[in-house]
């Protein structure tokens, strides 16, 4: 083992290409150029050094890797990272991302370049960071501070509705946040220190542990987005510019997964065990009510973050059945979602450059005029139902099977998702890109260009990869799941035998 | 020195000996020579101040009590002292500008800040309810003149006076109320009156919530802040700057030594005041300014709320809470002296514009300049990782230890609405059309905006070193 801080070389490289990119100073062709290879090069770059972690991680071990301390605050508030095999696939899935936002971005975005990929790479530190800071404090920090950037990106390159949009997204968020940094406050008072490796083997009291879930959960929620609080995400996906869309469906809806996983869970089991019958309902209502509304969107974003909720219901719905193949089925959903919701809103980006319009009413026939562009949707949408061969089969099946085996009533609504998913998924394929090419603005569309192509096959081939060979990614966060479910399992043991004895 | 007797040594008063008397000489100067001295005068003002700062930060640590108890100088006197020291200091700097224009060459501006600025250092250090009536007198009086320094300008005018009567009800609020205190009690220092108010009587509350309303008054938090918005609208930029940077620090400071020093006694009384004061300042302030088009006025609604946030910290009433409003009060200078700043520099053909409409577009006119201002407003809304969260963490951090849990989450909620009127700015620069371009920014106003902006942004880097001063200078109070 080397001593080179390699996890926050990872977190803090996108910061210092933003860096670069501000001293490349000017605005015409070749500066706005350069900004863009820079960043390019910069995610690059942060992706190679992120392949190191994986290389040297080691699958067995249950705890955090890579840790890195040292003194900031005072008293108990330190500067604390780590990475275990719930947080790297979500790393990774970051860094993999990035570059892919920037390329889809080259020749989309042609207004202020240089803040526009300086916005990027300040997210990617953020993003980065949030899924491995071990201090809450920390964590926060990275957590929230990715609003701005965000909030710019969709604000400055968004479309018509973008300032309403960038409003409800940062105030939503804001406002679900606010309340767990309240929660983070009770905790440090508990526990005498933010650090979340020691918090997770401190004790919480029942009533703390109660208001300190309803906190985390008021901020996840909202970041899932978890029905009835998802209203924000429509309205930030189809304003914003298809690398936001992708950013946001991608990753930044994975931190309120992630935030379940490293926090309520393992921090306040007995009241993750009391509230699990809301998540369930919460869940299987946003599986069926975001499917039928997706069926009757007429915009492709939007109807594809409608999906994005449902989908994410059933990343809830895995982690809080508390089960080996609901947790480890939850985790390989994210990341599969990651990459499938990631690349729907990349095709979609493929056709609105063209045409500049997103109504679902406005195409038709694409098959005729793009066959390399309807065989990638086609992949995209299968791995959106949830066909077997691609990775959302593999997702959806482990959560419904953990879920079947704590509450049947559950996992049989959810799976009538499965059904509404293919059924909008198809309807959105069949009108977009089957039936007769009959609209005349459409008969001058040109196939996927070679930059298109390198975005969109490396994503194909993932999908397949883990759709047919999913172990690569369970194997990952075996070790931690198993760790997690197993404290989880214990810990509510131990009370119900405690109630017993009474 | 040879003249000290015992309880009555100078040595601590020192750096208040140096500004009065350099005061006195430049208003000599002044006088003497007229007009045509004010740069030189308001130069010697800045480097008299700053000669005072050194002079404070080497006054040996630890507690010294000089005039019979009346006067203290401990770590927290320091913090504060220094820090107002370094509110008066940019203000005269962002002031030059104003003061170069013809028709307001006047040197006594830089002495009225200079006495204004020794009203607040013994104010600071009051350790009796006399010392404090006296600095906090020498504070207002001299900033009443400074409102009204546009002598031309009818709104600068009625800001003075509207500042100067209803500043004189106020301080016969406080006066009452400290009558009242030395009525029931039988003395005048703090440390006497906490000896004596060990429990509640209604004589003494009612001396408390008096003193209280008049300390308020001086913090502008709600329901005394109705002087604030006209205030700060009606007083030139400079001037304003200063109302909502040094005097806010002093009044802090004397509000938190108060209630901390002399009423430890009977918390629980003047908590239930400061949390209805706390909660109506943070929600007035964040509502109100929803609706403001002009800069200025909409700074003056922050500042109430902001004043509401400091009090949550002093609410919980322990050295946590102290702590919290000496990181509050730090973090809230460099903001709003940051913030002033770029209010100051946006000119157009020479002409100052104070809309918010006018902030349109400066993205791409002045993409420094917005994003300094982007900044700047995101850290008042206390969004992280910028100094502004830092400040929200340690208030609401005691407030959550002291169980003042309505308290928290009503403050957080605020702060949510708080959020949308900065962000409206922020709207306002980054995502309109430009509004036209700015003229380049003076030196001296740039350079104040480059160090409070890189305070804001990079305030995670050296918070701990912040943080562990802050904590001494709590710990001293009690």
């Amino acid at each position: 083992m080397t001593t080179w801080p390699i996890l926050s070389v990872t977190t803090f490289l996108p910061l210092v290409g933003a860096l670069i990119v501000y001293l490349s100073r000017g605005d015409d062709e070749a500066s706005k150029r350069n900004s863009r290879w820079i960043a390019l090069w910069t995610t690059l770059i942060t992706f190679a050094v992120s392949v190191i972690l994986v290389m040297r991680f080691d699958p067995g071990n249950a705890d955090f890797q890579f840790v890195e301390k040292s003194a900031w605050l005072a008293t108990g508030i330190t500067y604390h990272m780590g990475v275990d095999g719930i947080s790297l696939p979500l790393v990774i899935l970051t860094t993999a991302i990035m570059p892919f936002c920037i390329i889809a971005s080259w020749k989309a975005i042609t207004n202020r370049v240089r803040e526009y990929m300086m916005a990027f790479l300040i997210l990617e530190t953020l993003m980065i960071g949030t899924f491995s800071a071990l201090d809450l404090v920390l964590f926060y920090l990275f957590f929230e501070g990715g609003l701005i950037p965000m909030f710019l990106i969709i604000g400055v390159w968004g479309g018509p509705r973008r300032v309403y949009a960038s409003f409800k997204f940062f105030l939503y968020t804001l406002l679900g946040s606010v309340l767990m940094l309240l929660a983070i406050m009770a905790l440090y008072w508990n526990g005498g220190t933010t650090d979340i490796p020691t918090l997770m083997h401190t004790a919480v009291p029942r009533s703390l542990q109660t208001w300190a879930w309803l906190a985390f959960f008021a901020s996840f929620a909202v970041k899932m987005p978890m029905w009835p609080v998802h209203t924000w995400l429509p309205d930030a996906h189809v304003e914003a510019p298809t690398a936001g869309s992708v950013v946001l469906a991608a990753i930044l809806l994975k931190m309120g997964g992630y935030g379940f996983l490293r926090f309520s869970l393992p921090m306040f089991p007995l009241a993750s065990h009391d509230f699990a019958p809301l998540i369930f309902t919460m869940s299987a209502i946003a599986i069926i009510y975001t499917s039928l509304v997706a069926l009757m969107q007429e915009d492709m974003k939007k109807l594809i973050a409608y999906s994005s909720v449902a989908h994410m219901g059933f990343v809830t719905m895995g982690i809080f059945a508390g089960t080996m193949q609901g947790v480890a089925g939850g985790m390989f959903q994210m990341i599969s979602h990651g990459i499938v919701s990631g690349a729907l809103f990349l095709c979609v980006g493929v056709v609105y450059d063209r045409l500049h319009t997103r109504e679902i009413a406005a195409y038709g026939g694409l098959v005729n005029r793009m066959p390399l562009y309807a065989l990638t949707f086609m992949v995209f949408t299968m791995a959106n139902v949830g066909l077997p061969g691609t990775s959302g089969f593999v997702g959806e099946f482990m959560t419904l099977l953990g879920t079947f085996k704590v509450s049947i009533p559950t996992a049989f609504f959810a799976t009538t998702g499965v059904i509404l998913s293919a059924a909008y998924a198809l309807w959105l394929y069949r009108k977009v890109v089957f039936g007769a090419l009959v609209k005349p603005t459409l008969t001058s569309m040109k196939d996927l260009t070679l930059r298109e192509c390198v975005i969109l096959f490396p994503m194909i081939a993932l999908t397949i990869l883990f759709g047919v060979y999913p172990k690569p990614v369970l194997d990952m966060s075996a070790a931690s799941v198993q760790q997690l479910v197993n404290n989880y399992n214990t810990a509510v043991t131990a009370v119900k035998a405690a109630a017993l004895l009474q | 020195m040879s003249i000290t007797t015992a309880g009555y040594q100078l040595a601590p008063v020192l750096p208040e000996l140096v500004l009065a008397i350099g005061a006195m000489a430049l208003l000599m100067l002044g006088a003497y020579r007229g007009q045509g001295t004010t740069g030189t005068v308001t130069t010697l003002a800045v480097l008299l101040l700053i000669v005072v700062g050194v002079l404070e930060y080497m006054v040996p640590a630890g507690k010294q009590v000089t005039f019979g108890g009346s006067f203290i100088v401990d770590d927290f006197a320091r913090f504060m002292k220094i820090l107002a020291l370094i509110g008066s200091t940019v203000t005269l700097i962002l002031s030059t500008e104003f003061l170069a224009d013809a028709s307001r060459r006047i040197f006594e501006y830089a002495i009225l800040v200079l006495l204004s600025t020794l009203g607040m250092m013994v104010l600071i250090s009051a350790g009796d309810l006399i010392s404090l009536y006296l600095g906090l007198e020498l504070m207002s009086l001299a900033l009443y003149v400074v409102a009204a320094s546009n002598r031309d300008n009818a709104k600068s005018t009625e800001a003075g006076l509207k500042y100067f009567v209803l500043g004189a009800l106020s301080s016969g609020m406080l006066l009452y109320g400290a009558s009242l205190v030395y009525g029931f009690t039988g003395t005048v220092s703090f440390a006497g009156i906490a000896t004596a108010a060990t429990a509640a009587n209604v004589g003494l509350v009612f001396g408390l919530v008096f003193l209280l309303a008049g300390l308020c008054f001086k913090v502008s938090a709600v329901p005394f802040h109705m002087w604030t918005p006209d205030v700060y609208e009606g007083a030139p930029t400079p001037v304003t700057a200063f109302f909502a940077s040094a005097p806010k620090v002093a009044a802090l400071a004397v509000f938190t030594r108060v209630t901390l020093t002399a009423f430890p006694g009977i918390v629980s009384q003047w908590q239930q005041i400061l949390v209805f004061v706390a909660i109506a300042s943070m929600v007035l302030g964040s509502f109100a300014a929803i609706g403001q088009s002009n800069i200025k006025r909409l700074m003056a609604y922050s500042s109430i709320g902001h004043m509401g946030f400091a009090l949550v910290g002093l609410a919980s009433g322990t050295v946590e809470g102290a702590q919290g409003v000496l990181m509050y009060i730090v973090i809230y200078v460099a903001m709003t002296l940051g913030s002033f700043s770029i209010i100051l520099a946006m000119k157009r053909n020479g002409q100052a514009v104070e809309q918010i409409s006018d902030f349109a577009g400066l993205s791409r006119t002045n993409p420094l300049l917005a994003f300094m201002f982007a900044m700047l407003l995101f850290s008042l809304a206390g969004i992280p990782p910028l100094a502004g969260f830092f400040a929200k963490w340690y208030v609401f951090v005691a407030a959550i230890k002291a169980n003042l849990f309505t308290l928290a989450v009503i403050g957080v909620l605020s702060s949510v609405v708080g959020a949308y009127y900065y962000l409206t700015i922020v709207k306002t620069m980054y995502f309109d059309e430009p509004a036209g371009q700015v003229d380049p920014v003076r030196f001296e106003v740039k350079s104040v905006l480059a160090v409070a902006g890189l305070f804001n942004i990079l305030f995670a880097l050296f918070a701990g070193p912040v943080v562990s001063v802050a904590s001494a200078a709590a710990k001293s109070l009690f």
